[in-house]
């Protein structure tokens, strides 16, 4: 643990990515492989399964600071993270030379918690409280909250053990997908050198990321060396047929068992060895349902013949990883996209995302403003040379969103928000105008510049009319205005609508507060209902 | 209405009695003025009272206009039917809380005050009054200040390392008060020169003229032209960070020293490697003890998020509330 606190400590003292790298580079060489796993699993963002709840961890603070539970209340709205505002609370403990190793104190003593009764689990927590100090006190505290986020990107990890296995980034990147284990076998391999057959098969690979297109498509050179598709509004998943089973993982590495039974019917006519990319849609008759029918499929694990039947489900192939147990990802886009046509003759059912034909770059711009009533969200242009790379990679790979809605709202709620922007009204409520009512209909976090921020924040402090916990109602004076992505009817809603992606665009302190917009003016926007 | 000895109007917190206010907002023909901080001591004032030893940093601060008086600490003067006493307040060299007493009770008022030791200022007096107005800067018990012997030698491992690498330690604290108390402490523990940016310069001077031992010290406008600064200490006031002088201190590490450093999203929204936590304010324990030292049965918060304060005492059994002394001002702009 000393080790690991030593480490936090380096990366939490420095901004510099440089210097974050080689305070990795060093843990990841001299911590033992059954520590290292662990610091891996955390510092990638995997939590631990819930052990403990936060009222439990709120009412331990409460007995062990003898603080009112209120007060504690008041120190976490304003420090907006738990696992600190505890450590903070808690009465300073003696500095213990020894201290459990990391993976002694997950595995004997943090993950043995969710099995323990209420009482003894309260003690276990309270005394590993007052065995701990600083930094793993803190640490301890992070773990039992679940969420881990110190500063450091996957992507620097990753970079991290490269540097230590001597073995390129996005073989490890791949290394680090799918379901594992933190145990030091796994560590090991993490860190080992390339080999052919150190990967389970039903590892998912890094998925290759589109980045924004800024610019008009003809600044991407001759048109011909391009492919154009419509960007669907799904969720991106990678598809593995092996050993005469499916795999379908998320882009959030989640495995999919169960969840889409039609597509795992469907990909059974795959022959072995085969690995695709897609997208997995509501769809019907051949034609994209609005994103929040697929959202009543999302949560579901083992969907109901009802569900199956009133939000349907495809996956839309559009790139081929793997056929026959070759790994295609070197080859071209066009040599990929040879061998996906090839294997979606086995499988009919599994859908193939159309290209679209276009000659110059002039015809896009027509097609691009059809997405709407499409239902897609504008358009992918991919380089017909481009081999399938890792991550986020600028250059091959461009998305051509439609630009969203936009609409003007009042300013009437503000929450502090949470980690990085703590202790600031950074969470917001914006209304439009019913009648003479303003209505709220859509919350954002992000979109203004930390100054905008800041002076936001103290207007909010001093002109705030009501209190309900930490959130503040404040005189309707700031009108902002909003970019979303779609707009659906919404029972649950008092507006009666809910939009997709709500954010700030703009402060518009030139409009005063008649100038919002009207809620009957946003309902005009809701797709017309599925009959 | 009985308002009592003080109440917030539209100058600040006024004495009837004496016809003065404290700490006014807006200029007025008679203030005591507790320290030369900005939210505190403000300029266009007809007479100011204040501390002796605070007098040549106010003057610095806030001149011009204003006759100062200078008082002596425990040493009562009349002000109309108002008798005060000027008491140490530990926050900043000549700070002070005030006592006020008529013949219809005793109250106390501080600016800012801190209770743990600062060779800088005289320490802290507690003195017995029915009403007790206190700051509450750091009104949460989240705030409990360390040991300043162990936030100094945290400061020195700071630039150890960054000599080592030989790079620039900026470290930035307030102009005021913190920047010469960092200096007193570091004096004996390292060897200068420290250099400053030229907002610190002149406020250190002042306190040099009154006698404190500080750390040798040079203004940054002095090295020459090119130099590197690897390996040294710099010193600057927060609204220096980012700006274009830093472009002085290639590959520099930056630290914050500051009370509000405990909170970790304070440091790391304002983007500084390194967060001291030394602060020139009462903690939560402090201003709890104070509230008990001052032996008063009412406690009003103010200057600061008073109400967890107030609602934590009130439980204690006083009698509390808290006050926003800038209710009767017009509306700030956004």
């Amino acid at each position: 643990m000393k080790r690991f606190a030593a480490l936090f400590d380096r990366l939490d003292r420095t901004t510099a990515t440089n210097a974050k790298l080689a305070a990795l580079v060093d843990y990841f060489r001299q911590a033992p492989p059954a520590d290292a796993a662990w610091a891996v699993r955390f510092l990638t963002g995997r939590r631990l399964k819930r052990l403990v709840n936060t009222r439990e961890l709120r009412e331990w603070t409460v007995a062990a600071s003898g603080l009112p539970a209120w007060l504690v209340e008041d120190s976490y709205e304003h420090v907006g993270d738990l696992a600190e505002t505890m450590h903070l609370l808690l009465p300073d403990s003696a500095q213990n030379d020894t201290s459990p190793a990391l993976h002694e104190l997950i595995e004997q003593q943090v993950q043995p918690l969710r099995q323990l009764d209420d009482d003894t689990r309260r003690q276990r927590v309270t005394e590993l409280w007052s065995s701990l100090s600083g930094t793993e006190r803190f640490l301890l505290n992070k773990i039992l909250t679940g969420g881990f986020r110190v500063g450091v990107s996957r992507r620097l990890v990753t970079r991290a053990l490269a540097e230590v296995a001597g073995v390129d980034s996005s073989l490890v990147a791949h290394r680090l997908m799918g379901r594992w284990q933190a145990t030091p076998q796994f560590f090991q391999r993490l860190i080992a050198p390339a080999s052919d057959d150190d990967l389970d098969q039903a590892t998912p690979y890094p998925f290759f990321l589109a980045s924004p297109l800024e610019d008009e498509p003809s600044t991407l050179g001759a048109a011909a060396a391009w492919q154009a598709e419509w960007k669907w509004d799904g969720i991106r998943a990678q598809l593995i047929r092996r050993g005469g089973q499916t795999f379908i993982w998320s882009r959030g590495e989640e495995l999919m068992e169960g969840r889409f039974p039609e597509i795992e019917a469907a990909a059974e006519a795959l022959p072995d060895g085969s690995v695709l990319d897609g997208e997995i849609m509501a769809w019907r008759d051949g034609q994209p349902l609005p994103f929040a029918v697929l959202q009543k499929r999302i949560g579901r694990k083992k969907p109901g013949p009802k569900t199956l039947q009133t939000a349907p489900v495809a996956f839309l192939a559009y790139d081929c990883l793997k056929r026959g147990g070759r790994d295609l990802r070197e080859q071209s886009l066009s040599e990929r996209m040879a061998a996906l046509d090839q294997l979606l003759t086995h499988a009919n059912d599994l859908h193939r995302s159309r290209i679209i034909d276009f000659n110059d770059w002039q015809a896009l711009p027509e097609l691009q403003a059809q997405s709407r009533e499409r239902g897609v969200e504008g358009l992918m242009l991919k380089r017909l040379a481009s081999p399938y790379q890792v991550g986020r990679k600028r250059g091959d790979w461009w998305k051509w969103k439609v630009e969203p809605y936009t609409f003007d709202g009042v300013l009437i709620y503000a929450q502090p928000g949470h980690g990085r922007r703590s202790g600031l009204f950074t969470d917001y409520t914006f209304a439009v105008h019913d009648g003479d009512e303003l209505v709220p209909v859509a919350k954002a976090y992000s979109g203004l510049t930390q100054a905008e921020i800041d002076r936001l924040d103290r207007w909010i402090r001093n002109h705030t009319r009501e209190r309900f916990g930490p959130v503040r109602s404040v005189e309707p004076v700031h009108v902002f205005e909003l970019a979303f992505e779609g707009i659906q009817a919404s029972p649950r809603h008092k507006s009666g609508i809910a939009m997709r992606f709500p954010r700030i665009h703009r402060w518009r302190e030139d409009l005063a507060v008649t100038d919002a917009d009207r809620l009957e003016d946003l309902k005009k926007l809701l797709p017309d209902p599925p009959q | 209405m009985h308002k009592g000895l003080l109440y917030p109007d539209a100058g600040g917190l006024y004495c009837p009695a004496g016809e003065f206010w404290i700490d006014p907002l807006t200029p007025v023909p008679r203030a005591v003025i507790t320290h030369a901080h900005a939210d505190h001591a403000r300029s266009g004032n007809g007479e100011v009272f204040a501390a002796g030893p605070g007098i040549p940093v106010l003057d610095h601060r806030v001149g011009g206009a204003n006759t100062f008086t200078a008082c002596q600490y425990g040493q009562p003067f009349d002000l109309g039917r108002a008798r005060v006493t000027l008491f140490p307040a530990g926050h900043i060299l000549g700070s002070a809380t005030v006592r006020v007493e008529t013949d219809d009770g005793t109250w106390g008022v501080s600016g800012d005050f801190k209770r743990a030791p600062d060779p800088t200022c005289a320490p802290f007096e507690p003195f017995a009054c029915d009403t007790w107005l206190t700051e509450c800067t750091f009104g949460l018990p989240v705030y409990r200040w360390q040991d300043t012997g162990e936030v100094i030698a945290e400061i020195l491992d700071w630039w150890q390392g960054c000599r080592q690498q030989q790079r620039p330690a900026v470290l930035f604290c307030y102009a005021l008060g913190k920047a010469q108390r960092v200096l007193a402490e570091l004096h004996g523990r390292a060897l200068g020169p420290v250099w400053l940016h030229g907002a610190m310069q002149p406020l250190t001077d002042c306190y040099r003229a009154q006698g404190l031992g500080l750390i040798d010290t040079r203004p940054v406008s002095e090295a020459d032209k090119g130099y590197k600064f690897a390996g040294d200490l710099v010193m600057a006031p927060p609204s220096a960070a980012g700006s274009p002088w830093m472009r002085r201190f290639p590959r520099h590490s930056s630290g914050f020293v500051s009370g509000w450093m405990r909170v970790r999203g304070n440091r790391r929204r304002r983007g500084y490697d390194r967060g001291f936590i030394l602060s020139d304010h009462a903690d939560w324990p402090a201003l709890i003890k104070t509230a008990q030292d001052m032996a008063a049965k009412r406690v009003i918060t103010i200057h600061g998020n008073g109400e967890a304060l107030a609602g934590y005492l009130r439980e204690q059994g006083l009698d509390t509330e808290s006050w926003n002394l800038r209710q009767n001002l017009g509306q700030r702009p956004a």
